[in-house]
């Protein structure tokens, strides 16, 4: 008997003392864990795989050089991932955003070096193009009825095909206009006459981050509270708040004794910010969602199906085309194999990043979190001057065993 | 254990995180008989028959399952099958490219050395076929069979297993009155032959047609089991067991009507489908007046689901081939349902997992996504404001979840119902078709659901309700039309309609 009352009323012995409230926080913690395995997978994997190059390399990963270095690598594959992420989500899948972002390269510097055009006229006319092209694959999906599948492969050959003509007689060009170099290899300007050994806007930009940061997540919190929704306990909220902004905080110093925030981590963070909003807050995020849940359900409940299948099409192309412009400019100049398996990289940085298989789930933060997962990998054994073969086997096996934990932890 | 039971449930207990979906229950079922299992929805129905065909595996609840005299620890549904036991499931499981032959003995062919013997295979599912009283060639292809042939499939597909023990779940719940009809007098021709049947079913005219002892579950216990002969097992007393109280009136009565001008009207509409040529809709017309219900009844294949489609902005591209409609007084012509719902037409799906719900989606999502533009500030979505429009219908038409961040996935089929009904009351609109509203649901959630229309057309809607369930029918419409075969056959005032009329005329083309 005194058992059984003992096993009924284990809250008065929890609220005994601290060291009972830290056991509670942190079996709520293996809980949160248990329950959203697949949501933390990558958080996990990301840390170990840099804390396993850390090692390696002999302390080489996280040197301020090798981490501006690696989001200036990761720009590219980020911007593609994200828009990669809605065509997944919308249970299409595009195959030939890689050379669409090669070719946008190659043109926009065939119109800048030899054409001798304007470096933003370059780009908008490219960009142009790259929306012709998604209205193109997008007419084919859903007027036509062809599975993207199909027609984003027959793209890959075509853009390839365009690709090496484009450059057929030039060859490689080598891009030469400061601004356009500037988008993957510049920083953002100091406040000048400072020397305090360190990059002042740097910081700055951290500390509003991280204040944003936690008024965003203390004001969703309390709209959940309100409305009875489940919510961490404050103990886990707290420590998840700290854990965050002290990555924050720490990349940024660690870009703040080099040279600053690169450009093109600054271009990858406002198309991220736009599409994490558009995703979760408008109408056209709400109905790709709908679609990708149950497509019949979305169009009897009044979502024009085409119409953002059509915008998803032409985004991936137009964020291609944003991706080609950052290749080339990290490169300095625009070569016929650009563009070669960028979509493979794009597609698992998704899945990684916990878009699911089944479509109608995802988001693009975490696809931001899975191109750094698959980024790191190469960077870190980049460093190590590990053949290329073996790098392809590593990032293959690493992507589908996130992948098979992320179907695994759904069907429970 | 005499020989008397050829099964025995005893105790069973099964747990899921947070819910005891079978709490003790005692389940017996006696040799060669028709065992009829009924409950409201979530009563614990189709747990109990997932624990007994192996899909819950032993060790996953508590208690005994005895099947003739020895205690059974089934790990997968082979096992259960292999002991005789098979389940014919509301969701046929057939392979609709393949012949009704290949379908039958798919997973057990009868092989000739390494190959498998077609031949003997054809032979014997002729003989099976013929125990199902399915005259067609086995040959066919099951997609060119209707559902409830396939089910007669499924139904020789057990047989050829040697199953000693069949369960039904929900067998008529997608089948007409006539296949339903068909269907129960085979499942009385294999108890004859020895073959005892479990049946599940909502249907409480067909459990007390055909069952020699029905067991009432409720909230996962098993509430009293009655005998055919010795016991009251009229539908009334039956409901009394389920929901524990009785319902006097199945039928909630509107006090008051007042029914207004024509609201909506579909004149000489005919349509065919694109992909066959076959027409689907012949010259049909029919209007719904402000504040009235207007039934649309006929049989599974009638062109019901087909029509109400076709007005609304016609999602499934059939060729419209003449026709007009007017709402409110407007000629109007719809092109999507986008333009259909700004309008004011609503239509709840027959098939809320199919094509209403986004079941991985939240209550709060389901229920505001046709009508985003109202919570629209700027550009973005007031989610404040959407969370208070979901609780207000949550409240107000009492779906049951913890909140509306619950995923509708989660939800009970009734209450899947209501968000479906809560997302259209959310659009405001003028006219409400429903798609056989009660489908799969129990008595309760019934009584809500019609409470709820009469509710809305005392409010002014007009409400047009296609269902197979003619009590239903004739006990909430003001006024209906029969359709048979694409046309309608007949418009009835209610005060006139009789179930034998009706059938009548959705028979006769």
């Amino acid at each position: 008997m005194g058992t059984v009352e003992s096993l009924l009323t284990p809250t008065e012995e929890q609220e005994q003392g601290t060291g009972s409230k830290t056991m509670s926080a942190l079996k709520e913690l293996i809980t949160l864990i248990k329950t959203n395995a697949s949501s933390y997978m990558m958080y996990f994997a990301l840390v170990v795989i840099m804390l396993v190059f850390q090692i390696w390399t002999g302390g080489k990963f996280f040197t301020a050089q090798n981490i501006t270095n690696l989001f200036n690598q990761a720009a590219y594959v980020a911007v593609l991932a994200i828009g990669m992420t809605i065509i997944l989500i919308l249970k299409h899948i595009d195959l030939s955003c890689g050379y669409v972002a090669g070719l946008s390269g190659a043109v926009a510097a065939i119109l800048m070096e030899k054409a001798g055009i304007n470096v933003w006229l370059s780009m908008l006319i490219v960009l142009l193009m790259a929306l012709a092209i998604g209205f193109y694959q997008g007419f084919l999906v859903t007027k036509m009825g062809i599975p993207a599948f199909i027609t984003t492969l027959a793209g890959m050959f075509i853009f390839r095909g365009l690709l090496t003509r484009s450059l057929a007689k030039t060859g490689t060009i080598i891009v030469t206009d400061e601004a356009f170099k500037g988008m993957c290899q510049g920083y953002l300007p100091d406040i000048p006459g400072l020397h305090l050994g360190f990059h002042l806007v740097t910081m700055i930009i951290a500390v509003v981050a991280v204040l944003a940061f936690i008024w965003f997540q203390c004001r969703s919190r309390a709209h959940k509270r309100k409305y009875d929704f489940p919510v961490a306990s404050t103990s886990i909220f707290v420590a998840g708040m700290f854990a965050v902004s002290a990555v924050i905080l720490t990349a940024a110093w660690m870009l703040a004794i080099n040279k600053g925030i690169p450009v093109s981590l600054c271009i990858v963070g406002v198309i991220l910010a736009g599409y994490a909003f558009m995703l979760s807050k408008t109408k056209l995020g709400r109905h790709i969602y709908g679609i990708g849940g149950n497509d019949q359900a979305a169009e009897l409940s009044g979502v024009d199906v085409k119409k953002v299948t059509m915008f998803a099409f032409c985004s991936m192309s137009v964020l291609a085309a944003v991706a080609g412009f950052l290749y080339t400019s990290r490169l300095s100049s625009a070569t016929p194999t650009a563009g070669l398996a960028f979509e493979m990289d794009a597609i698992a940085s998704s899945y990684i990043g916990g878009t699911a298989v089944s479509g109608g789930v995802g988001k693009v933060t975490n696809a931001i979190i899975g191109t750094f997962v698959i980024m790191s990998l190469t960077n870190g054994m980049n460093l190590l001057m590990i053949d290329i073969s073996y790098q392809y086997i590593v990032k293959g096996i690493i992507f589908i065993i996130a992948v098979a934990f992320d179907v695994r932890s759904r069907k429970k | 254990m005499s020989d008397e039971y050829i099964l025995e449930m005893r105790n069973i207990v099964k747990e899921f995180p947070g819910v005891k979906a079978l709490n003790d229950v005692n389940f017996k079922v006696r040799r060669g008989e028709i065992h009829c299992l009924v409950g409201e929805n979530g009563a614990g129905k189709s747990t109990l028959m997932k624990v007994l065909s192996g899909v819950w595996k032993y060790g996953t609840y508590t208690g005994d399952i005895v099947l003739d005299g020895e205690v059974q620890q089934f790990k997968s549904i082979a096992d259960s099958e292999a002991k005789g036991i098979a389940i014919i499931y509301q969701e046929l499981a057939l392979f609709p490219e393949l012949s009704v032959y290949e379908n039958i003995f798919m997973g057990h062919e009868i092989m000739k050395g390494k190959q498998i013997d077609w031949n003997e295979t054809i032979v014997q599912s002729k003989e099976y076929l013929k125990k199902v009283r399915l005259d067609v060639n086995p040959a066919w292809q099951v997609k060119r069979l209707n559902t409830g042939k396939q089910q007669l499939v499924e139904i020789a597909k057990a047989l050829s297993k040697n199953c000693r023990l069949l369960i039904f779940d929900e067998p008529t719940s997608s089948l007409n009155e006539d296949d339903s009809e068909n269907l129960l007098n085979i499942m009385r021709e294999l108890r004859d032959q020895g073959i005892t049947c479990i049946m599940i079913s909502h249907k409480l005219r067909e459990v007390t047609a055909i069952a020699d002892t029905i067991t009432v579950l409720r909230d996962g216990s098993t509430i009293c089991s009655l005998d055919a002969k010795t016991d009251d097992i009229s539908e009334a007393n039956i409901i009394k067991h389920m929901v524990g109280r009785t319902i006097d009136d199945i039928y909630p009565k509107r006090l008051e009507k007042n029914v207004g001008n024509v609201m909506f009207e579909v004149r000489n509409l005919s349509a065919e489908d694109r992909a066959t040529g076959r027409q689907i809709l012949k010259d049909v017309s029919f209007n719904v007046r402000a504040g009235e219900i207007v039934g649309l009844q006929g049989l599974m294949g009638a062109g019901r689901t087909e029509c109400a489609l076709a007005v609304f902005g016609n999602p499934y591209k059939y060729k419209i081939t003449s026709g007009d409609v007017w709402l409110d007084g407007e000629p109007v012509h719809f092109k999507t349902p986008k333009q259909a719902i700004k309008k004011g037409l609503a239509y709840v799906s027959e098939d809320r997992k199919g094509n209403g719900l986004v079941l991985i989606q939240d209550v709060r999502y389901n229920t505001t996504i046709s009508n985003l533009e109202e919570l629209i500030n700027k550009i973005s979505i007031d989610e404040n404001k959407e969370i208070g429009v979901a609780n207000k219908y949550k409240k107000e038409i009492n779906i049951k979840t913890p909140t509306v961040a619950q995923k509708v996935g989660n939800l009970s089929g009734g209450n899947q119902q209501k968000v479906q009904i809560a997302k259209w009351l959310f659009s405001h609109p003028k006219v409400l078709i429903l798609d056989e509203p009660t489908r799969g649901i129990d008595v309760g959630a019934k009584f809500e659901i019609y409470s709820i229309m009469n509710e809305l057309v005392k409010q002014g809607m007009s409400i047009i309700m296609i269902s197979s369930e003619l009590p239903e029918v004739l006990g909430m419409s003001d006024r209906l039309y029969v359709m048979s075969e694409g046309k309608i056959t007949g418009q009835l005032d209610i005060e006139d309609a009789t179930e034998e009329k009706v059938m009548k005329m959705a028979i006769n083309a």
